[in-house]
């Protein structure tokens, strides 16, 4: 069969085919944004990427609270009554044409004066006459054309923060005064005497000496700080021999100039911090629209339909809410505070909470938790606590979410920069000592040319570009690190806990077998008209796993709430629910998800679901179980365990009924051991051990959706890759020690020269270059070749 | 000789013109985003090139105003 694509969005259209303008449309929705675009002259958005479109969803209602004057000021980035700017998030940004069209709003009404994309943020920038066009009618019309913005609690009032662009400044400043200095000092390393060079060489000095003092007292000052901590912690990291060197530099340099003994050294102190600064910069890597720092306020919703004693309903704002409030609450609306359920069918999708992935049914009376989805029309409650006191916020209120990660580990450089740093202090003294009584005069000349010869600029160096270039190629694999630390911590974990719903298994519960006697043909077919009625998650996943069978219509049909449905078609009655509803009273086994089937009053089977394993897990497990300790945490029942305990290696430990706090408290006993654990989770309920664990990884279906505060972001499609990847970490590691061996050569081969006392400033503008680019070249090459053999 | 002052006055007046230009381009933001541009850039003769009616969209289209 031919399958037809969407012009609009690219999906398959199945029996629905709207044929609209010679072309295909899946729904509805995609042929009215193919409408408005064509007619408002937009339709160049396909010929530039083809099917680029998302399908609009239904926003009814849904921003209603943006009728609030309040909430819209808080939004906003700028308001003068006339003209509003506002910054809007929109997932669905992708490709070019979305870029192209966003930045033609103002074809499709007047009122925007203009819009801007920044495509890696997938932010879009807009600016509109706000007496035409409101806020609330700017994201509907966004919504409409498929571009739904995601504005959650997190977007309001927050102050917007200022870019940090220093290093970038200093990186400027660096390269402008290494570069002007390379010139000025170019006429002194070819021709040391001559009637040219002595009337101008004071000149020459003097203007090197003015380009190197912002390269010290701007570019340089990070160093300085960095040391100056780290001494006053006792800590002897990298940057202290760096710090030593750069002022040792810079002040033999100034002494050499002022008494006319030498040309001094600025070319290699510029030279220096310049390249220290390049591997700073490509250390840098951010993947700006992915956030690793979220919390539950970009999951909540900003405001929520209160409902006043006079029967009105009004927006409040979320942090307004009080005990004692009603609340309506929408179909598909997140709850945001614990509460009652008064009335309405509650069907409440808790993954994000507990990552259990069923859907739980309450009756009136019963309570509602802060963080759950409401799955089928809309229901009212009453607030029990306010939303910093509710069950889920709360885990925000642990200690781990305040403690910086970076500030206890102790990287590698660090390790090496403190024994390196004791080395050459000693080495330096040595030589002092020897010289002074040799010939004393070169006392202080080997004293300063030890310290500036041995500056670790190459130690430095090798760790950013390595651990850069890694952070790149991960990237490329779709699975995201925070930041360069965490490669390092992922080399030395020892022990991994993994969450199972979400992180394992699919998003789905898809698997589905069925055990006991056969169906008959017409009791098939009732059994899919019966299911076909139902809302119920698990009636429409059963219905979607059935053959296709005539579409026919019931005598009758009834839905008992949290038991079970049942339909009648001529004589044929059949009963699809829990146990006891159909009537077998001897089932025990209660923690499966299991569907029981009766037709006729006589009992027939039962439907077992099964979570879906993700694709390599069982291999991921063994080869990790090698290498490490591996457990499995999961916040749901312990219905899978016997399946699980078939498909991971023996030894696996598997918890069930775990809480988010339970979680936490796991990982932090663990490193109380001194072990280095990696957390895999998915959902707002591993928060805690995410941001407690050395490691925290979420595992993503669509990077572009949320993930709680993590390390890093992993692509689901790549799971099967994670032990490679940790491997990758450890031989990156690798990578680091052999250019720790390179520099050490080169460093060698320098202190020959400044412990001989015969450094010449030609030999250190020539060393201090080579060391680093070869480190540069060596690792970028190595971690290249590594990248290529991953997956 | 003495040209050396002017050379020297000359060459670090430009080098200090191009430093200035750059700081000016970051603090305008030009090296936060360093993809969109690469994109917008391309719109323009692509649009003329679409529509019949090239006056009034050109100059609307413009994403930079």
């Amino acid at each position: 069969m031919n399958i037809v694509k969407c012009y609009h969005c690219g999906g398959d259209c199945d029996m629905s085919t709207i044929f609209f303008d010679d072309k295909d449309f899946c729904c509805n929705g995609c042929k009215t944004v193919y409408d408005i675009f064509s007619s408002n002259n937009l339709s160049y958005y396909y010929d530039l990427q083809s099917s680029a479109g998302a399908t609009p969803s239904v926003v009814k209602d849904k921003y209603n609270f943006l009728d609030e004057e309040d909430i819209v000021e808080k939004l906003v980035e700028f308001n003068d009554g006339n003209i509003q700017i506002i910054n809007l998030y929109i997932p669905h940004i992708h490709c070019s044409s979305c870029i192209w069209v966003l930045e033609n709003m103002n074809k499709l009404h007047d009122a925007v004066i203009s819009s801007f994309v920044d495509f890696p943020k997938k932010m879009v920038r807009i600016t509109y006459k706000n007496k035409f066009l409101s806020l609330k009618e700017l994201v509907v019309l966004l919504a409409k054309i498929g571009y739904e913005p995601y504005i959650s609690l997190d977007d309001y009032g927050k102050a917007k923060q200022p870019t940090d662009r220093s290093l970038i400044y200093k990186l400027g400043v660096a390269g402008f005064a290494f570069g002007n200095i390379m010139f000025l000092s170019f006429p002194e390393y070819f021709e040391v005497s001559g009637f040219w060079i002595d009337q101008y060489k004071v000149l020459f000095r003097w203007l090197m000496f003015v380009f190197s003092l912002p390269v010290v007292f701007y570019a340089a000052q990070d160093y300085f700080i960095s040391a100056y901590k780290g001494l006053r912690s006792n800590i002897l990291n990298i940057d202290v021999p760096i710090a030593l060197g750069v002022f040792v530099l810079f002040v033999r340099s100034t002494l050499e100039i002022m008494f006319d003994w030498g040309t001094g050294f600025f070319d290699s102190l510029t030279g220096l911090v310049f390249f220290l600064l390049l591997g700073k910069f490509f250390q840098q890597k951010t993947y700006s629209f992915l956030s690793f720092e979220r919390d539950y306020k970009s999951y909540f919703p900003i405001a929520i339909t209160r409902i006043l004693k006079n029967g009105k309903e009004e927006n409040a704002q979320v942090y307004d809410i009080k005990v004692g409030d009603r609340l309506l609450i929408r179909n598909e609306e997140l709850i945001p505070v614990d509460g009652i359920l008064i009335n309405g069918n509650a069907q409440i999708d808790y993954s994000f909470v507990s990552g259990e992935s069923e859907a739980v049914r309450l009756a009136s009376g019963d309570k509602i938790f802060a963080g759950g989805k409401q799955l089928s029309g809309a229901i009212e409650m009453e607030v029990l606590k306010t939303i910093s006191q509710s069950y889920l916020t709360q885990l925000w209120g642990n200690a781990v979410f305040q403690k910086d990660k970076s500030s206890s580990f102790q990287t590698l450089t660090d390790r090496i920069g403190k024994r390196f740093t004791i080395a050459v202090l000693s080495i330096a003294l040595i030589a002092t000592i020897f010289w002074s009584f040799y010939d004393s005069s070169k006392m202080f000349n080997v004293f300063t040319a030890v310290l500036i010869i041995a500056c670790p600029c190459a130690i430095a160096l090798a760790a950013p570009f390595t651990l850069g270039n890694m952070l790149r190629i991960f990237g490329k694999k779709k699975f995201y690190l925070k930041d360069t630390r965490t490669i390092e911590q992922l080399a030395v974990i020892d022990t991994a806990i993994f969450d199972k719903t979400g992180t394992i298994t699919t998003a789905k519960k898809s698997a589905v077998c069925y055990e006991g006697l056969g169906l008959t043909l017409d009791e098939e077919s009732l059994l899919k008209n019966t299911l076909r009625a139902s809302n119920h998650p698990l009636s429409r996943t059963l219905y979607s796993m059935l053959k296709e069978h005539d579409i026919m219509i019931l005598d009758d049909y009834h839905e008992h709430l949290g038991k079970g449905i049942e339909g009648r078609k001529a004589a044929n009655h059949i009963k699809v629910g829990s146990a006891i509803f159909v009537g077998n009273a001897s089932e025990k086994n209660m923690v499966k998800t299991v569907v029981h089937v009766s037709a006729n009053d006589e009992y027939k089977g039962r439907f077992v679901f099964h979570n879906e394993y993700r694709k390599g897990v069982s291999q991921v497990f063994k080869s990790m179980a090698e290498k490490m300790n591996v457990a499995i945490l999961s916040g749901d029942n312990a219905g899978e365990k016997s399946r699980l305990e078939g498909l991971l290696p023996k030894g696996t430990l598997l918890l069930f009924n775990q809480k988010p706090k339970n979680k936490l408290e796991y990982i932090k006993a663990l490193q109380e051991q001194n072990k280095k654990v990696l957390m895999v989770g998915d959902g707002l309920n591993d928060a805690g051990a995410l941001a407690q664990s050395n490691v925290g990884i979420a595992i993503s279906e669509n990077v572009n959706v949320f993930s709680p505060a993590c390390d890093g972001i992993m692509d689901a499609s790549k799971f099967g890759q994670l032990h490679h990847y940790i491997l990758a970490s450890k031989k990156a590691m690798k990578i680091i020690k052999m250019s720790f061996t390179l520099s050490l050569a080169y460093n060698i081969v320098g202190l020959y020269f400044a412990v001989t006392g015969q450094l010449q400033p030609v030999i250190a503008a020539i060393l201090m270059p080579l060391s680093s680019i070869s480190i540069v070249v060596f690792t970028t090459i190595s971690t290249n070749l590594m990248g290529r053999k991953l997956k | 000789m003495s040209v050396i002052y002017v050379l020297l006055a000359i060459s670090i007046v430009i080098a200090l013109v191009f430093f200035v230009a750059f700081i000016v381009s970051v603090k305008r933001g030009q090296y936060d985003d360093s993809y969109t541009p690469s994109v917008r850039m391309l719109f323009e003769d692509e649009l003329v090139k679409n529509t019949s009616d090239t006056n009034t969209t050109t100059k609307k289209a413009n994403p930079t105003k």
